[in-house]
């Protein structure tokens, strides 16, 4: 479902240019789930960002499905995500202006796929349906992230890129929400790549891929498994 | 389907914040409302003026007359239909009826160029209007409003002047104006036998070169029409009043300006989840542009509607000045064509692009993980501030530079709008190095915490605060030349009307009665009569008035410059009078010569002095009464002047009225002359000072919207303080004291601003405009008094956040910590 081939990205800083990321490759398909971990720094929300289409790399290529995010311009990356990658945030973005409801259905009206059967159902089970109309200044950090989560899925997306999704969270909203996530994922089918510091978050996916310095750390990775 | 969620995502953003939604509408409301105020006025009076000057069909006719101006006698126009010329003749002139005096306009409906007779008068000039205007009794066409002044209905018979006259409803007529039959027009104007001008259809098809022999040289085909005078001379009235409508509508724009960019930093997080959520920059930009549009059309319509109300309240003012000061046949009647809907709309557009297309611009190019960072515009606010000192000063310089080279009105407004617009953006540099000042001499933590505070918040409010300015400034300014006008013209007006008492009689036979029985009445020393020609200088429309030499005149005629023995050079007809406005016309100073024309041939005068003539759209020549009569026999009885001693002055006013060999001879004491001309006087700055007031009034609602805007974004600066132990109602008052600090700050900036502004007017902008100087007052009573205004403004508009800030529960105070990033 997503194909990440030798990504690379590097930014001007007055010291000169600083790569953040250098030739990274990775797989996940369709119903797997991918940990991103390592330090802060080490690239992880880069390569969410490029593979979500946010920020064009200077080499490499992705693929959401059969169709490559690199390669378009602004306007066709927007369009290819809007139409099959759901993006969760630390810090839950919603829309302060909209109301749950509204909120949960934004991302799949924008794509001209709101299904209301769905979404009535994913409301009820992120246990969102007593607070529909209300605002996101009125609900928890938790609550908030499971509209975000109900928002990234309701146009049932191919990809989930989620960056920190429990890091704004306390442990126990951490695990719920993080449950929620992952059964809903694996119900819809697609594909989650997840960026985490958390080991205990990743522990509960598929697989995990660790970063240091933009490059896959492989001896982090045998150490973690 | 992407579109239209997107603008409903960002339309949601108004519906939870109405009180930004309000601002941003007020603003471009009051914007549109005041400005498209000013064009209805404008547009209203030029309405009347055109269909003053269509009346004898406009571009379609030609004029014959004197080329010196003046009447002619009837003879002409049979000589030239004699010789084949297909003129018809017109006489015009303004006469008494009643309470009021009305443009009388007199036909000759058989003999009016076919497709030019009465053309303005539309569908309704039917073939019934020869029969209308020549019938028994004969017939008076005029406006049903003027008709209803006059106290006639359609169809009904009035007295005018001693004959009876049928009234017949025109619409399409000049207001203010009675067409009849021209020698009933002979009659109500006691000009028996006399012609203004001829008129002959554009494409006469006769050699105009042939006039002069035709009739000795009397007539010429003018090159432009008298009525075009009209348009002329109340230019600069009207082009004042769009410098007011100008500036309200840039005051208007700050609180447009302050209310989108505002909304714009508090949805840089929304635009960001936007995008992440697919939507492209170029989509985001669109939806914000269509949401724009909703605004402006929203704003445009309710200001449009604003306006007309504004307009129609000032409109009986505006016309009264424009027939007091230049005898326009203005009707203060609103005629709203659909132009002035469209660029009424068009200007709202134009604005709000103007106030917001900065925002949207970056909303286009805004990068996808652009951070979102509320309060961006306050951290590049320094930056901004410097760019605007830079800008301020190249433009206070330019405004210098044209004040000492430029010439001419828009010259003279170019200099203010390099002036007011300097001083605009000077104003938030000054006050940031104010409050920069101040912060480096706080000891107290609280203290330098307000002071640094202050300077931080300083980007939201700096709008807001300009636009205070500025009104304040326009306040100080325009009422400084005003009340130092009003000041010079009633000390003027008490020299110049230097008998005590005026009369004026009702034709020569009265006039001659009347000069003979004068001397005899009780308590008169002497009768000063005058006589009055109107004649063109250079093509200019002149007043010559005769004054007969008398000590009165030597004594108190007020004169700005004069020769040696000026009086004995008028007395022997070698010497004139100048007004100011009309030397600086013409270009000449004393000792110069201007030639006037007479009967027998031109008739030179030197410049023996300058007086002023302040309202006086018309140039004005005083020569003496008697070569006067000599040169220019046909001169008009002017009024008489009376000097009596005051306290017999209504025993001689009684034996006017009381004798009945001087029925119809009327008389005004000079008090009641000075009351009338002062009453004109604010009648015209009534005008001005209601503009003034809605100014001052917009920029407080601009200060109001930031503040309300800013108050909820002001909780993550405070919430820290509180919860150091700071009361919220210390808070409050120390919110409130910021805001009433800078208010002080700006009303102190408004001073000198306003003292330079009054500067321009006296000195470039009425000189130009109107061709008098005034000497320059200035009134510090004045000031303090709009300051305190500005300080009440800036009050009203701090008290609504003030009290919510002391108000708000520790909850929501406490949620600033909770959803802290």
């Amino acid at each position: 479902m997503l194909r990440v081939e030798t990504l690379s990205k590097s930014y001007a800083t007055p010291q000169g240019p600083a790569t953040v990321l250098d030739g990274v490759s990775l797989e996940v398909g369709a119903g797997r789930t991918l940990a991103l971990m390592g330090e802060s720094g080490s690239g992880k929300s880069t390569l969410l960002h490029l593979v979500a289409g946010l920020d064009a790399p200077d080499e490499g290529r992705v693929f959401v499905g059969d169709a490559e995010m690199t390669g378009r311009d602004d306007a066709g990356r927007a369009a290819l995500r809007r139409e099959r990658v759901g993006l969760v945030f630390q810090q839950f973005n919603l829309v302060a202006s909209l109301t749950v409801a509204d909120n949960l259905a934004f991302q799949a009206r924008l794509a001209g796929r709101e299904d209301g059967v769905w979404t009535a159902r994913l409301t009820e089970r992120l246990g969102l349906a007593a607070l529909t109309g209300r605002y996101p200044e009125q609900l928890s950090g938790g609550q908030q992230q499971r509209v975000a989560i109900g928002r990234a899925l309701a146009l049932r997306p191919a990809l989930v890129l989620a960056d920190e999704p429990t890091g704004a969270l306390d442990e126990t909203t951490a695990e719920t929400v993080m449950t929620l996530m992952l059964e809903l994922v694996a119900e819809t089918g697609c594909a989650l790549l997840m960026a985490t510091h958390s080991a205990r978050c990743a522990a509960r996916l598929g697989e995990r891929l660790v970063l240091r310095g933009g490059r896959v750390d492989a001896a982090a990775m045998r150490a973690a498994e | 389907m992407t579109f239209r969620w997107t603008l409903a995502a960002l339309l949601s953003h108004w519906r939870r914040r109405p009180g930004q939604a309000a601002a941003l509408l007020a603003g471009l409301a009051l914007a549109t409302a005041l400005w498209s105020a000013v064009q209805a006025l404008n547009l209203a009076a030029r309405d009347s003026y055109d269909r003053a000057a269509a009346l004898l069909g406009g571009a379609a006719t030609v004029s014959i007359a004197r080329p010196e101006g003046g009447d002619f006698d009837q003879a002409l126009f049979v000589t030239l239909r004699r010789a084949g010329w297909p003129v018809s003749p017109v006489l015009e002139g303004r006469a008494r009826l009643g309470e009021r005096t009305w443009r009388i306009v007199g036909v000759e409906p058989v003999t009016l160029p076919p497709g030019a007779a009465l053309a303005s008068l539309g569908e309704d000039a039917g073939p019934d209007d020869p029969a209308a205007l020549l019938g028994r009794p004969r017939g008076a066409l005029a406006t049903p409003e003027t008709l209803e002044a006059v106290g006639a209905g359609d169809g009904e018979a009035f007295e005018a002047g001693g004959l009876t006259l049928r009234a017949a409803a025109r619409d399409g007529l000049a207001p203010a104006t009675l067409v009849v039959d021209i020698g009933v027009a002979q009659r109500l104007l006691d000009a028996p036998g006399a012609v203004s001008r001829l008129v002959a259809p554009a494409r006469h098809g006769r050699d105009p070169s042939e006039l002069a022999a035709l009739t000795g040289g009397r007539l010429a085909q003018l090159e432009a029409s008298p009525d075009g005078d009209l348009a002329r001379l109340t230019d600069s009235f009207h082009l004042n009043l769009t410098a007011f409508g100008l500036l309200a509508f840039v005051v208007g724009l700050f609180i447009a300006h302050a209310a989108v960019g505002l909304a714009f930093e508090q949805r840089l997080a929304m635009l960001r989840t936007l995008r992440a959520c697919g939507v492209p920059a170029r989509t985001a930009a669109l939806a914000l542009l269509a949401e724009l549009a909703c605004f402006a059309l929203a704003g445009g319509l309710a200001g449009m509607a604003l306006g007309y109300l504004v307009a129609a309240l000032l409109a009986p003012d505006v016309a009264a000045s424009l027939r007091g000061l230049y005898g326009a046949p203005a009707s203060g009647e609103l005629a709203l064509a659909p132009a002035w809907w469209l660029s009424g709309l068009g200007m709202t557009f134009a604005g709000a692009m103007l106030a917001a297309g900065s925002g949207i611009w970056r909303a286009a190019n805004l990068p996808a993980l652009a951070p979102a960072q509320p309060l961006a515009w306050l951290a590049g606010h320094e930056r901004r501030i410097r760019a605007q000192a830079f800008a301020a000063t190249g433009l206070l310089m330019l405004s210098a530079m044209i004040a000492r080279s430029g010439e001419g009105l828009v010259a003279a407004f170019a200099m203010l709008a390099c002036l007011l617009l300097g001083a605009a953006l000077a104003t938030p540099a000054l006050l940031s190095a104010g409050l920069a000042f101040g912060a480096a001499r706080a000891r107290r933590p609280l203290a330098r915490w307000l002071w640094a505070d202050a300077r931080a918040g300083l980007g939201g409010l700096s709008l807001a605060l300009t636009a205070l300015m500025l009104a304040l400034a326009t306040n100080i300014g325009v009422g400084s030349m005003v009340t130092g006008f009003r000041d010079t013209f009633t000390g003027w007006l008490d020299q110049r009307l230097a008998a005590e008492i005026y009369v004026r009689a009702p034709g020569e036979d009265r006039a001659r009665a009347f000069e003979a029985a004068a001397p005899a009445l009780p308590g008169v020393s002497a009768v000063l009569p005058t006589r009055t020609a109107e004649i063109r200088l250079a093509g200019l429309p002149v007043e010559l008035l005769g004054l007969r030499d008398h000590a009165t005149y030597r004594a108190r005629w007020p004169l700005l410059e004069q020769e040696a023995e000026a009086w004995d050079a008028v007395a022997a007809g070698e010497g004139a009078l100048l007004s100011e406005q009309l030397a600086r016309r013409l270009r000449v100073g004393l000792g110069d010569v201007v030639t006037a024309p007479g009967a027998e041939g031109p008739w030179p005068l030197r410049v023996v002095g300058l007086h002023p003539d302040y309202g006086n759209p018309k140039g004005q020549m005083v020569v003496g009464l008697d070569p006067l009569m000599e040169r220019l026999p046909q001169a008009e009885r002017g009024a008489f002047g009376l000097r009596v001693a005051p306290e017999r002055i209504e025993a001689t006013m009684s034996a006017i009225t009381a004798d009945p060999a001087l029925a119809g001879v009327e008389a005004i004491d000079q008090a009641a002359v000075k009351r009338l001309s002062l009453g004109l006087f604010d009648q015209t700055f009534a005008v001005t000072g209601a503009l003034n007031a809605l100014t001052l009034g917009v920029a407080g609602v601009a200060l109001l919207a930031s503040l309300a805007t800013l108050s909820a974004m002001r909780l993550p600066q405070l919430a820290p303080v509180w919860a150091m132990g700071v009361t919220r109602r210390r808070l409050a008052l120390l919110e409130f004291g910021r805001t009433m600090a800078l208010a002080a700050a700006v009303a102190v900036l408004a001073v000198p601003l306003g003292a330079a502004l009054a500067w321009a007017l006296v000195e470039v902008v009425n000189v130009q405009a109107f061709g008098w100087r005034l000497p320059l007052h200035l009134y510090p009573g004045q000031w303090a008094l709009l300051a305190a205004l500005a300080l009440g403004v800036a009050a009203l508009a701090a008290a609504g956040p003030v009290l919510r800030l002391a108000r708000t529960p520790p909850a929501r105070l406490l949620a600033v910590f909770a959803q802290e990033r």
